[in-house]
């Protein structure tokens, strides 16, 4: 098996240590380790070691839409990232609503190896939000689902919901919302506001989100039931969240890095690569969303890594799909907004993008310390660089970065996944399979 | 002069005059009998329209055929399931053909942005309605025609009614009318104010009858009457009852002031039947201003366009 020893790290941006990664594991962290014979040196001076991350959210698209994104770019996508695993959402087609979707998906990450894929399984079947898909069944398969989500859309009967929340009890599981009211946002384009009312846009209110995560949170609070909040979007709903932790609701909640980063006057190029569900919001939100996260009310980055074809956002307004693509860039935006702010420590983000995360979706393997005897899932990152965002320059299929242009802090150099680099010295290792 | 007339909210006070000046020579070619000047000859005008409107194409056709450009309509009214389909092919389409200016009507707010800034074309892209966006020319042609009924329009109270949630032309008037120093009132149920609507350069009005009083002109919104189905307001009476302009109504309005319409007009609806045909309505004199005011914008976007050619030649 192979052997890397990481050479003065700095372990979570704090103390400079070595690593020493032998058979998927870390087996010594330390100063001025003993390499053993055939070790393979890594030089990481300079450079913040982080547990591997973990994405709550993304979109492979595989199956039914191999021309936007398939397991292996999404995961060659989700590597280049500093990911080692990633949630694969269910909005697939077919949707991932049986086991036999979750198990496909589940395999065809481990067959290629460039980042553990843990599938989301449907709530309801096909999404279609009026009966519960079998969710036992996808829990003991062999992909272990315990997220499951209908994203995309929501679950709006707050019967059915209910009874999901009941439900996923009996395997630890908890149900990630996409939390919009359905008939507040009939057609919605962009976030309802004075621009959207200039655009002549049909608006997406902040009230359609909080109304859902009101709503959730009740019920989950009446049933006992753990529940999360997929892309936490408004100030409104930061103030719920907050409010219902103080409760002792066993509630958790994601932002993504565009609601992080990206305001809605952006929209007024009429440009659809900013075009995202829920969409971008008002500068006050984004503030919010950026003190929940450093307050720990929200407990997570999420990507919602959406990849789509060219010719879907290459048109009008209108026309044009939801979704922008984010897991290369993702730490980059956490640390523009969180840690060159001050606002986050990387200790804090190794919880935001890793431990938080493997907690929520019950991945015992991921989200660990580095520490001797853990899993060897380590992300080597160089904070000091810089880049400008050059769509083509991606693993994904699809180009629909909302960054393009614009000069980002930091790089991911190398990610090391069961203690095998997928990504060394900045590029994808070809053949990363074991 | 700007490149494209996409926004209302693109022109300034001069760009906006001197449109409106220009629109006065070209209704005076309207009366002769021969209703043609050779100025943009050997140029190709298309008429790109996604969504029908009979009414403001033959407008724009006949505006731009007076000027004597070559004038192509093209009709790609899209059914919902090809929604959004084709926009950017046929601009690539109509860039390869020549065309020198495309006249865009569109059901997608935003796609004539899209079209003059994608780099789809080179030609001048007019916005001839998009969305629940804009309509430029048609805030044009209404202040050219209340120009020539009130004079200069600096300090003018106007008031316009109806579905502004909705409404392109109710965006372009009062951007529009605010360049020109007029002073708006914008009246509708609550549930037809688009949010944000108090950060406008206008004053709203829930209450029509206390709108009426100093209006020198009251522009009526066409409203579907299917908006009822969606709860924006109870009934087509209602609504009618609270927003409608009937002959009481006018009977209050000052003796100068007039009523105006976009059109196509639901009569009985937002306007009374003998309102739209009485002698304070100006609905018909919008059409044949209409044409004016286009061949107004076709000539300046078009002949700077050509001065910008030779000078770069």
């Amino acid at each position: 098996m192979s052997t890397y020893v990481i050479r003065r790290a700095s372990v979570l941006g704090e103390q400079v240590a070595d690593l020493l990664l032998e058979d998927g594991r870390i087996t010594a962290v330390g100063t001025d380790l003993d390499a053993p014979e055939g070790a393979t040196e890594v030089d990481a001076e300079g450079l913040v070691a982080l547990p591997g991350l973990v994405d709550l959210h993304t979109h492979l698209r595989e199956p039914g839409r191999e021309d936007a994104e398939t397991v292996l770019s999404g995961t060659r996508a989700a590597a280049r990232g500093g990911f080692t695993c990633v949630h694969a959402m269910a909005n697939t087609e077919p949707v991932a609503d049986t086991a036999g979707v979750v198990e496909q998906v589940w395999r065809l990450g481990r067959e290629h190896g460039y980042c553990d894929v843990q599938p989301v399984g449907a709530v309801t079947v096909g999404l279609a939000g009026e009966r519960l898909a079998e969710l036992g069944a996808m829990a003991d398969s062999a992909a272990r689902v315990r997220v499951f989500s209908d994203d995309g859309k929501c679950v709006w009967d707050p019967v059915l919901m209910r009874r999901a929340l009941e439900y996923v009890k009996a395997f630890d599981g908890v149900v990630a919302q996409h939390a919009q009211e359905p008939r507040l946002t009939v057609d919605a384009q962009m976030n309802e506001g004075p621009l959207s009312g200039e655009l002549g846009l049909a608006g997406w209110p902040a009230v359609a989100e909080e109304a859902i995560v009101a709503r959730d949170v009740l019920l989950a609070e009446h049933v006992g039931s753990r529940l999360h909040v997929c892309h936490l979007s408004t100030r409104g709903s930061v103030e719920l969240v907050r409010w219902a932790k103080s409760r002792g609701i066993d509630v958790t909640a994601e932002v993504t890095p565009h609601h992080l980063l990206l305001t809605d006057d952006l929209v007024r190029s009429y440009d659809p690569i900013f075009k995202v569900n829920p969409p971008l919001r008002s500068a006050d939100d984004v503030a919010a969303v950026r003190e929940g996260l450093a307050d720990g009310t929200i407990d997570i980055v999420a990507t919602d890594h959406a990849p789509h074809p060219m010719e879907d956002k290459d048109c009008e307004w209108g026309a044009a799909a939801f979704g922008m693509i984010g897991l290369e860039t993702a730490l980059s935006i956490v640390q523009q907004t969180m840690v060159d702010t001050g606002a986050l420590t990387w200790a804090r983000v190794a919880e935001v993008l890793s431990a938080n995360p493997a907690r929520i979706g019950r991945v015992a393997e991921h989200g660990r310390p580095l520490a001797a005897g853990e899993p060897a899932h380590v992300v080597l990152y160089d904070p000091a660089a810089r880049r400008v965002v050059e769509p083509r320059d991606t693993a994904s299929l699809s180009r629909n970065t909302p960054y393009a242009g614009r000069e980002l802090p930091g790089r991911v150099v190398a990610t090391f996944l069961h203690g095998r680099p997928t990504v060394l010295g900045g590029t994808l290792v070809e053949e990363a399979h074991a | 002069m700007i490149k494209h007339l996409l926004s209302a909210g693109d022109l300034s006070r001069e760009d906006a005059t001197q449109i409106l000046d220009t629109a006065e020579e070209m209704l005076s070619i309207a009366k002769r009998p021969i209703k043609k000047l050779p100025t943009l000859r050997g140029l190709t005008v298309v008429n790109l329209f996604f969504e029908d409107s009979t009414r403001t194409r033959i407008s724009f056709e006949a505006a731009a055929k007076r000027l004597s450009a070559d004038v192509i309509n093209f009709s790609a009214k899209g059914s919902s399931a090809s929604k959004g389909e084709g926009l950017k092919d046929t601009a690539l389409t109509l860039e390869a053909m020549g065309a020198d200016a495309v006249v865009v009507r569109h059901h997608a707010s935003g796609a004539p942005h899209r079209l003059a800034e994608a780099g789809w074309t080179r030609g001048v892209v007019v916005n001839a309605g998009d969305g629940t966006h804009e309509h430029p020319t048609q805030a044009l042609l209404d202040a050219f025609t209340m120009r020539r009924h009130l004079g200069d329009l600096d300090g003018r109270r106007i008031t316009i009614v109806g579905d502004v949630l909705h409404s392109r032309v109710a965006r372009s008037n009062a951007l529009l009318l605010h360049t020109l120093g007029a002073k708006v009132t914008l009246v509708a149920p609550p549930t037809l104010l688009p949010v944000g609507v108090e950060q406008w350069p206008v004053d709203t009005s829930y209450d029509l009858d206390a709108s009426l009083e100093g209006a020198d002109a009251v522009m009526m919104l066409r409203v579907q009457r299917e908006r009822m189905n969606a709860s924006f307001f109870p009934s087509a009476r209602e609504y009618s009852r609270r927003y409608g302009m009937d002959a009481a109504r006018m009977g209050r309005l000052a003796d100068h002031a007039v009523v105006m319409h976009p059109g196509p007009m639901n009569r009985g609806m937002e306007i009374s039947a003998d309102v739209a045909d009485s002698d304070r309505s100006v609905i018909v004199e919008q059409v044949t201003n209409g044409v004016a005011v286009r061949m107004a914008v076709l000539y300046l976007l078009l002949s700077g366009r050509q001065d910008h050619t030779e000078e770069s030649a």
